[in-house]
């Protein structure tokens, strides 16, 4: 079971206290956009085995939603970090690099 | 065995949403308090000022007096963008008291109870049993918890039965 | 026989005799003992029947890892099935029973399963029951279902109560034999909060039985100081009884604390489960003895060296008058010396290894026993009991050279570290090729949330056999005087030349009946997978999950496979490590507490009033009130009709209430709904729409204009709280920089709907505010005072009537109700419920979220385009709803159905359309999404989606009647009450 810490309030929550919602850094397609952009938007995700983003809510806490770097494989968390941002900050991706030299996710490396 | 109490505090309540700048000096000046710290609660058993998030807090009050305080809110805040609304119907307060309040509030939270991690004067947002709860330490032997209404029955008793089942001697 | 001797039993207190029943005979046991100590001391040492062949078995083990003494513990409500005799404490009027036998454990007819053992080989459940077919209903499955499963569930409820504890601690020690102790009190004296448990009710584990010299004083003592010392430290927690049960992600560990199994009088919980975060968990966990792989090795009478050694030290118990003992290790040799230095006779001790010259061996000889290098047992005589064994060479066929009388084998194929927490969550093995072991590899342990490793391990689990190395490893340097051993010699079968007779009598796993032939069986069948092969045979998979019987058939795979041990690996290590209690998974959880309901504000007057209940969500919401001796029916039909007549009243407090604010909240509302809510006047309200990305409908409701910057937005009884995260959600992380905020204040108001031609009389007899058409007109609001209580009075309508919702604070919520009872006493007002209100907004032909919706539906295809404000560039699902699948105008649409002679039509009933697929299925064209007996009008409604349904008006259609027949029904307009509107704009 997963501990994560929340970045808006600093709590370290364990997972029955946080509300998980999927994959972090999608980009809306909204009016305007094709059928392709559409569906890479709806339905297209990167399920890596390895460093993902992902987008979690504090549910049974401050309500907040935040982003977290996670290895899917060794569950390992390279950190969290406010919602408010489109894509992960420097700090986090150094994280990464550390454990996964040359990584890449989406357009992110 | 000496007894744990569970017994409801009647309390009017405000929330307070918006920049902590501007708004947690109205909130300060309407209500007599320091704004808190991160995840902290200022005040006392009769007014307090509490942390709930990054932008609100919850304003503690004697019950009735939640309206008028809104009220003042609204005015000291005008074209201050905010929300500030008299809460008080929709939660109930428990305060809780025994020797092992601790351990009955670590039977039903997955959250670090102990004195060392949970002291005087921080409020935890967490889980109890399966309901959604804030708490804080009141006094040495004393936690004061805050549910949602419609659940405050269950969370009474659930509250109960981990009170009844004794001390696990831990903390 | 077992017996009690006279004198000894380091654990037992003589002075407390305790009686007790096996299979209802009445036994007597010491305060001190386990059941089964207990049950040794009376010579009970037929314990229970296998799994598959009923074969009889006894004791192997002392511990926790025993396959074969599963008994029934209590009586009545106090019932547990399955439960290991040598982890039961034993109490005063414990009751026990064996199982998985029938008429009696001395005589089971299904032993007869045993004759059949050649029939019954690895994969048997996959070949043998395939053909005919029709025997699998009639012979097999019955045949199968009799056999199969160990205990009988309990009949009652459980009378005992469980309880959760979270703590989170610095570190855990995960066992209380002398390493666990030595770890703890290093940790302790670097000043580290410390938790250390115990499984057994006891401390110091093997150590205590083997006695070694440590520090100078006996091991007993040592344990007892060293337990003084960590008693002084405040930042040391201890528990015995307390068993790790599993290591989960980032640090979490599951701990068994059995708090009153061993005094079930005692008040508060009989289980607690601990879930700790710990940073980290030091596992000394000790190891586990193997059993040899020898013909008749499951013969009742065959125990563990180990365990033989334990039985007669801790209490005092002969396994027999002649004990052979059998092993391919040094270590052995302390069973044999302390069978021979409480006056037993050990004939024999049959050592596997061609020399033997170590210090044991030499003391063995030294007291006169016979020691046989070299030597195999070929086969053990004896079917309820050991009788005797014949010996041969070891590197031979399993020729017999000698028979040797015996009434007890002890047999010691070496240890292997209880690694299993290690392995829960990830962490890797090495193989020891001098011990023959696996242990943890300390440069692959489990890691955590940041890449740290997450348990350490010390001691015996560490492979550090002796004492000394053991403490060593732990962090005590002690002077430690015992003998030294000398290496052993894997063996894993027994003799090494056996045939095929002899390997279908090896058994690896007791309680499965695995057998080396098995193993053997399905590497020749192609299951070269460890993990495979433990499927085909079910080694392992019994409920001791293969403590004793991995490491063998592993090995055993391996030689058939001619593979290398590490090569072939080990299968998963999975939690529990022993069972735990469905009880203590529940915890808290049970009966009145078993998940919260929610009330709302009147719910005790529902309560008191006939109230029988819909469950949505959390919340209880009555479906309907029942008078005297009325049926649901009756009961909906009266209430319907008093709506229509006169006046209703609904307790809608559940509905979401969700208040938007601030300056760019009509912009934000504008997207979150498909209409325009930042065009709603103050004053007024509007209905709305909510759909999500992909388009599809997921909530609805009024939504109020309370002031400039101000909206009220109402949701379903189940929508509140995921409508207010779904606006949280894009508020946050989409729309950051607009000045929202948003406050889910459901709970802060109870709200009750007021229906029917009288209910503006109803208002106005509480008075306080001018509800008139002029002041308040359809779809607008006020606020004000209504019968002294401030209130919110919402002029919408659910029920096609005149309508007012009217929203006090909810601690003022009974007040209201009561209020509206008695003002609307004059004209008969009725509480309905949620049926009724169903079947009203069905005959009005108003949509449920829901009913009409599951996730796949969208607006239009409920004719509600006209809530969906076409200009607007932009609101959540627009894009998807252009999406060409959902632009097709072949989906199904909202009509209402009318059936032949007016009968109810069949919830979820599908309309068939002509021809078949391709499984002989009918095609579809259509289902029925909501289906009422209507009052109002007498015969049955229903709404249903059909393909160009809004086009096929007045066309008879076949509906499914759920019996393979059909219904007829004519499409008609879904809005059959007041299609004018006259009634609820009145």
């Amino acid at each position: 079971m997963l501990i994560l810490t929340c970045p808006c309030c600093g709590v370290t929550a364990d997972e029955t206290e946080l509300a998980g919602g999927g994959e972090a850094h999608v980009r809306r397609a909204g009016p305007g956009a094709s059928e392709s952009e559409v569906e890479d938007y709806l339905f297209m995700r990167e399920n890596p085995r390895g460093p993902h983003f992902e987008r979690w809510r504090h549910a049974y806490g401050c309500g907040k939603w935040f982003l977290a770097a996670r290895d899917t494989a060794t569950l390992e968390v390279f950190g969290t970090y406010p919602a408010q941002t489109t894509e992960p900050p420097e700090h986090i991706r150094a994280a990464i690099t550390e454990r996964h030299p040359g990584w890449r996710w989406r357009d992110f490396s | 065995m000496a007894e744990t109490s569970i017994y409801r505090v009647p309390t009017g309540m405000v929330l307070l949403r918006g920049e902590f700048g501007a708004v947690g000096e109205a909130a300060a000046h309407v209500a007599g308090l320091d704004v808190p710290e991160q995840r902290r609660i200022t005040g006392g058993p009769e007014r307090a000022l509490a942390w709930m998030s990054p932008d609100e807090l919850m304003l503690f009050c004697a019950p009735g007096a939640a309206t008028g305080l809104a009220q003042a809110l609204e005015e000291k805040l005008t074209g201050v963008h905010h929300l500030a609304l008299d809460v008080s119907a929709m939660r109930v307060r428990f305060r809780v008291t025994g020797p092992f309040v601790r351990e009955v509030l670590a039977k039903l939270s997955p959250a670090d109870v102990s004195p060392a991690a949970l002291p005087e004067g921080e409020v935890r947002r967490s889980r109890l049993g399966q309901v959604p709860a804030a708490f804080w330490a009141s006094g040495t032997d004393s936690f004061d918890v805050v549910c949602f209404r419609s659940v405050s029955d269950y969370l009474e008793e659930l509250l109960a039965h981990s009170a009844a089942a004794g001390p696990v001697g831990f903390f | 026989m077992s017996a009690r001797l006279p004198t000894g039993g380091r654990l037992l207190d003589r002075s407390q005799p305790l009686d007790f029943t096996f299979d209802g005979k009445r036994l007597h046991g010491y305060a001190g003992d386990t059941l089964a100590s207990a049950l040794l001391g009376q010579g009970q040492m037929l314990l229970g029947r296998s799994f598959k062949y009923h074969q009889p078995r006894g004791l192997v083990a002392s511990g926790a890892e025993e396959p074969n003494a599963l008994v029934g513990l209590g009586e009545g409500a106090f019932f547990e099935p399955n439960q290991r005799a040598t982890a039961a404490e034993l109490h005063a009027g414990l009751t026990a029973t064996s199982q998985n036998h029938w008429p009696s454990l001395e005589h089971d007819v299904g032993a007869v399963n045993s004759a059949l053992t050649r029939f019954l080989p690895a994969g048997f459940y996959y070949k043998t029951f395939l053909w005919p077919r029709s025997f699998w209903k009639h012979v097999y499955e019955p045949f199968i279902r009799q056999s199969a499963g160990l205990g009988k569930p309990p009949q009652e409820a459980d009378g005992s109560t469980y309880e959760h504890f979270h703590v989170h601690v610095d570190l855990v020690i995960v066992g209380g034999g002398i390493s666990g102790l030595a770890a703890a009190l290093t940790a302790g004296r670097e000043g580290r909060e410390v938790l250390l448990i115990e499984q057994t009710a006891h401390w110091g584990g093997r150590a205590v039985v083997d006695a070694p010299q440590i520090d100078g004083q006996s091991a007993e003592d040592w344990v007892k100081s060293a337990l003084q010392e960590l008693e002084t430290m405040a930042n040391v927690r201890m528990r015995t009884r307390t068993m790790a049960s599993g290591l989960y992600d980032h640090g979490y560990l599951m701990a068994y604390e059995r708090v009153s199994d061993h005094a079930p009088a005692t008040p508060g919980p009989r289980h607690r489960l601990w879930r700790i975060r710990a940073e980290e968990t030091r596992l000394a966990t000790g190891a586990l003895e193997r059993p040899l792989s020898f013909a008749g090795n499951d013969v009742p009478g065959v125990m563990l060296a180990s365990a033989v050694r334990d039985y007669l030290v801790n209490w005092a118990i002969s396994p027999g008058d002649r004990t052979v003992v059998v092993t391919n290790n040094d270590d052995a040799y302390r069973t044999a010396l302390a069978l021979y230095r409480a006056g037993l006779a050990v004939p024999v001790i049959v050592d596997a290894r061609p020399q033997v010259t170590g210090a044991l061996p030499q003391a063995a000889r030294d007291a006169g026993i016979r020691v046989e290098p070299g030597r195999a047992i070929v086969k053990v005589d004896g079917k309820k009991r050991v009788t005797g064994v014949e010996i041969g060479l070891q590197l031979g066929e399993g020729g017999a050279m000698e028979h040797i009388a015996c009434d007890a084998v002890a047999m010691s194929g070496g240890w292997s570290p209880a690694v299993h927490l290690w392995s829960h969550c990830g962490g890797k093995l090495t193989w020891d090729e001098a011990q023959a072991l696996f242990r943890p590899d300390a440069s692959r342990p489990p890691r955590g949330d940041k890449g740290q490793p997450i348990a350490s391990v010390t001691g015996t689990a560490n492979g550090h056999l002796g004492t000394a190395a053991a403490l060593a490893d732990a962090g005590l340097e002690l002077d430690v005087s015992e003998p030294a051993e000398e290496p052993m010699a894997p063996v894993w079968i027994m003799p090494q030349g056996a045939g095929p007779a002899l390997k279908r009598k090896m058994f690896l796993d007791y309680q499965n009946d695995v057998k080396v032939s098995d193993v053997e069986l399905a590497a020749r069948e192609g299951y070269e997978s460890v993990e495979h092969a433990k499927r085909y045979t079910t080694l392992g998979m019994a409920t001791d999950q293969g403590k004793l019987s991995n490491i063998n058939g592993l090995a055993v795979l391996s030689g058939a496979l001619n593979a290398a041990i590490p090569a072939t690996g080990t299968t998963t290590f999975r939690p529990p490590y022993t069972p735990i209690s469905m009880g203590s998974i529940a915890g808290a959880a049970r009966g009145p507490l078993f998940q919260p309901v929610r009330r709302t504000p009147i719910h005790g007057w529902h309560e008191a009033n006939g109230a029988t209940w819909e469950p949505v969500g959390q919340w209880r919401r009555p479906y309907a009130y029942l008078k005297g001796a009325e049926d649901r029916h009756t009961a909906v039909t009266r209430e319907v009709q008093a709506v229509r007549n006169s006046v209703g009243l609904l307790d809608a407090s559940t509905l979401g209430k969700i208040v938007v604010k601030g300056p760019d909240a009509g912009r934000f509302l504008d997207m979150i709904y498909t209409g325009r809510p930042s065009s709603i006047a103050v004053g007024k309200c509007r209905y709305g729409l909510i759909c999500n990305e992909n388009g599809f409908l997921v909530d609805d409701g009024v939504v109020a204009r309370l002031a400039e910057d101000t909206w009220l937005c109402h949701t379903t009884t189940g929508g509140a709280e995921h409508i207010h995260a779904h606006m949280e959600d894009w508020l946050q992380c989409e729309w950051w920089d607009w000045q929202v905020y948003t406050a889910n204040v459901t709970e802060e108001w109870a709200q009750v709907a007021v229906a029917g031609p009288k209910a503006r009389a109803v208002l106005e007899s509480l008075g306080g505010m001018d509800v008139s058409k002029a002041a308040l007109p359809f779809m607008t609001w006020a606020e004000g005072e209504l019968g002294g209580l401030p209130a919110r009075v919402f002029r919408i309508s659910f029920s096609g009537e005149l309508s007012y919702e009217i929203a006090v604070p909810a601690d003022r919520g009974m007040e209201l109700w009561e209020a509206l009872l008695q003002a609307g006493a004059a004209h008969g007002v009725t509480p309905y419920g949620t049926e009724a209100m169903h079947v009203l907004r069905a005959e009005k032909g108003f949509i449920m979220i829901g009913e009409e919706t599951d996730g796949t539906i969208i607006p239009q295809d409920l004719n509600l385009g006209w809530a969906i404000a076409k200009k607007k560039e932009d609101y959540l699902g627009k894009r998807a709803q252009e999406r060409p699948h959902m632009a097709d105008p072949k989906r199904w649409k909202l009509v209402g159905l009318e059936a032949d002679g007016g009968a109810v039509l069949p919830e979820g009933a599908y309309i068939m359309a002509p021809g078949e697929n391709a499984n002989g299925q009918r095609h579809t064209q259509g289902r029925v999404t909501s289906t009422y007996y209507s009052p109002t009008f007498g015969r049955g409604i229903a709404m249903a989606l059909l393909i160009h349904g809004p086009d096929r008006m007045g066309e008879m259609v076949e509906v499914t009647d759920g019996q393979g027949g059909a219904i007829t029904a004519r499409v008609c307009d879904p809005v059959l009450y007041d299609r004018e509107g006259e009634r609820l704009d009145g």
